[in-house]
């Protein structure tokens, strides 16, 4: 009995130490004036409002979303044939693609980044707005294909072998059983692209920092000219975005077998 | 549908675009910056082409030896405590039920998601002297008035830790969640306390897991670029805010190049090794 005790007291311990700062930020981001008081003085949700109607803070905020669409989108386009091909074929070499596809993902950020940044600079397209969605689409490319090859995997063969023998072609086998199939596979990877995309800061900051600023951009510039309370709201809708995408994920899909409770195949 | 061989080439088709892609945008990206790292500065562009051991040639002095062996240690603090705090975590975590797993997990994403900036902006306040935890502890009377708690060595390593606990949490789980439960049970038929169940039987069992999860946690924590400029002070700058700061502030591109390839291969190397113990472990 104690013994459960103990371990409740543990769990809410690590609870405590995630949630302390974001409470802190939470409590900085509703006070009435313009200053970081905790607990907060006064009562005010003009600074949530300001992410919205402040001209700065509002093109941050639409520059940011639209790089983590369009990103998310690019990861997707690259993940959804590479894992198709290496579940339909067999072509050990081809592995070599998924080797490339997880890579940023493990290596320090720091390091695509300044890929990115050399390949851009020396190519002359540097500070093109695009060149960000395509640099961010490749560094989180690992997680949609890291979800569609689990989709995959559990996909049962014989359904497919039944719509063959039944006179399918692949094209017709793709679109009736196998994209049906994978879909929550497929929206889960663009959501966990989207989100780490709203949120990364060293490669979008390598590749277009000067040019175009997003909203983590935006906050670290902020944080040397002073801080202010709108920093704090960003900082807390950007953890309500996470909570909600990732609630999404786990009522409409198997957040734990999303991450590995249960063996893929 | 059964895996099939490529017959012909336009089997290959689906292959063309994904690895265009990545050829085009990771390996020639990456093998640029190889290249940029034996050329030499240009104060007023990028870069000017040329082949020298310059760049390479500066790792021999002892400001970076300093800061690669302040990177490595403080790696290597970070992920012995995230995997010290994380392993009895989520071996607690795979025992509650599935609903309020499930609820964990949405929140370790949510934290694991946020931007660095996020975070390194979060602990500045709570350590603050205005907002941060030290007002608590006048309110409690065990101090006299609050503090600043940074910029310390001790606010780079708890922002790290932070960062870097949720991905040691997610990269524990699976293991975990597989691990035969009979194993534990047995343990406490033969009479063993929970504790000594935990240390003698759940430890051992996945001691190669524990290693792979501390390389990887170490990998993770290398990368940190942002947490050491906002929590810390200059001298406790690691090789990831050093590679940020010589290739924007000092636009110095080559060096930043060349101690990146340094860190990919050091990265390479320990992701090596946890494949190798991974290896072991299933063939055991």
């Amino acid at each position: 009995m104690s013994g459960k005790i103990l371990s409740r007291l543990y769990l809410a311990a690590v609870g405590l130490f995630l949630a302390m700062p974001l409470i802190v930020v939470l409590g900085v981001s509703v006070n009435e004036k313009q200053d970081l008081a905790f607990p907060p003085v006064g009562f005010s949700l003009s600074w949530y409002a300001q992410i919205f109607f402040d001209p700065e803070w509002r093109r941050a905020l639409i520059a940011s979303v639209l790089l983590a669409l369009s990103s998310a989108a690019i990861a997707v386009s690259i993940a959804l044939p590479l894992a198709w091909f290496l579940w339909r074929r067999i072509a050990p070499w081809a592995n070599i693609f998924q080797l490339l596809g997880i890579a940023p993902f493990i290596l320090p950020p720091v390091i695509t980044a300044l890929g990115m940044l050399t390949f851009w600079a020396s190519s002359g397209l540097y500070g093109q707005p695009w060149t960000a969605a395509i640099s961010h689409g490749i560094f989180f490319v690992t997680l949609p294909l890291v979800t569609l090859s689990l989709g995959f995997a559990s996909i049962d063969r014989s359904l497919t072998e039944a719509a063959s023998t039944m006179g399918a072609d692949d094209r017709t086998i793709m679109r009736t059983v196998v994209l049906p199939l994978i879909v929550p596979y497929l929206v889960s990877g663009y959501a966990f692209a989207f989100v780490l995309s709203l949120n990364e800061y060293i490669v979008a900051y390598m590749t277009v920092g000067f040019t175009l600023e997003t909203l983590p951009i935006k906050i670290f510039n902020a944080l040397r000219y002073g801080y202010t309370p709108t920093m704090a709201a960003v900082s807390v809708f950007f953890v309500f975005v996470a909570a909600i995408v990732f609630g999404l994920i786990a009522i409409f899909g198997d957040l734990r077998k999303l991450l590995g409770a249960m063996s893929s195949n | 549908m059964k895996r099939e061989h490529t017959r012909s080439l336009t089997d290959y088709a689906p292959l063309v675009y994904p690895g265009l892609m990545l050829i085009i945008f990771f390996v020639v990206p990456f093998s640029t910056m190889i290249a940029v790292s034996f050329f030499q500065r240009d104060p007023a562009g990028f870069y000017k082409t040329a082949f020298v051991f310059d760049n390479y040639a500066r790792f021999l002095s002892l400001f970076f030896g300093q800061v690669l062996g302040f990177s490595l240690l403080l790696s290597v603090l970070v992920a012995l405590c995230c995997v010290t705090i994380a392993f009895p975590f989520t071996y607690l975590l795979v025992r509650q039920s599935r609903a309020i797993q499930t609820v964990w997990l949405v929140a370790l994403l949510s934290v694991l998601s946020l931007s660095e900036v996020i975070i390194g902006f979060s602990w500045s306040t709570l350590l603050s002297r205005t907002a941060g935890i030290s007002n608590l502890l006048v309110w409690l009377g065990l101090i006299d008035q609050p503090v600043a708690l940074l910029p310390s060595f001790g606010a780079v390593l708890t922002g790290m830790v932070y960062q870097a606990l949720p991905y040691s949490i997610l990269v524990l789980y699976p293991a975990l969640v597989r691990l035969d439960p009979t194993l534990v049970e047995a343990a406490r038929t033969l009479g063993a306390s929970p504790g000594r169940a935990f240390f003698n039987v759940v430890v051992p069992a996945l001691r190669n897991t524990l290693v792979a999860t501390i390389i990887m946690v170490f990998v993770f924590a290398l990368g940190s670029y942002l947490l050491p400029q906002i929590l810390g002070r200059p001298q406790h700058w690691t090789l990831s805010v050093l590679i940020t700061d010589q290739a924007i502030y000092q636009s110095n591109m080559p060096f930043a190049a060349a101690m990146a390839v340094f860190l990919v291969l050091i990265s390479l190397a320990l992701v090596g090794l946890t494949l190798l113990v991974g290896r072991r472990e299933s063939a055991a």
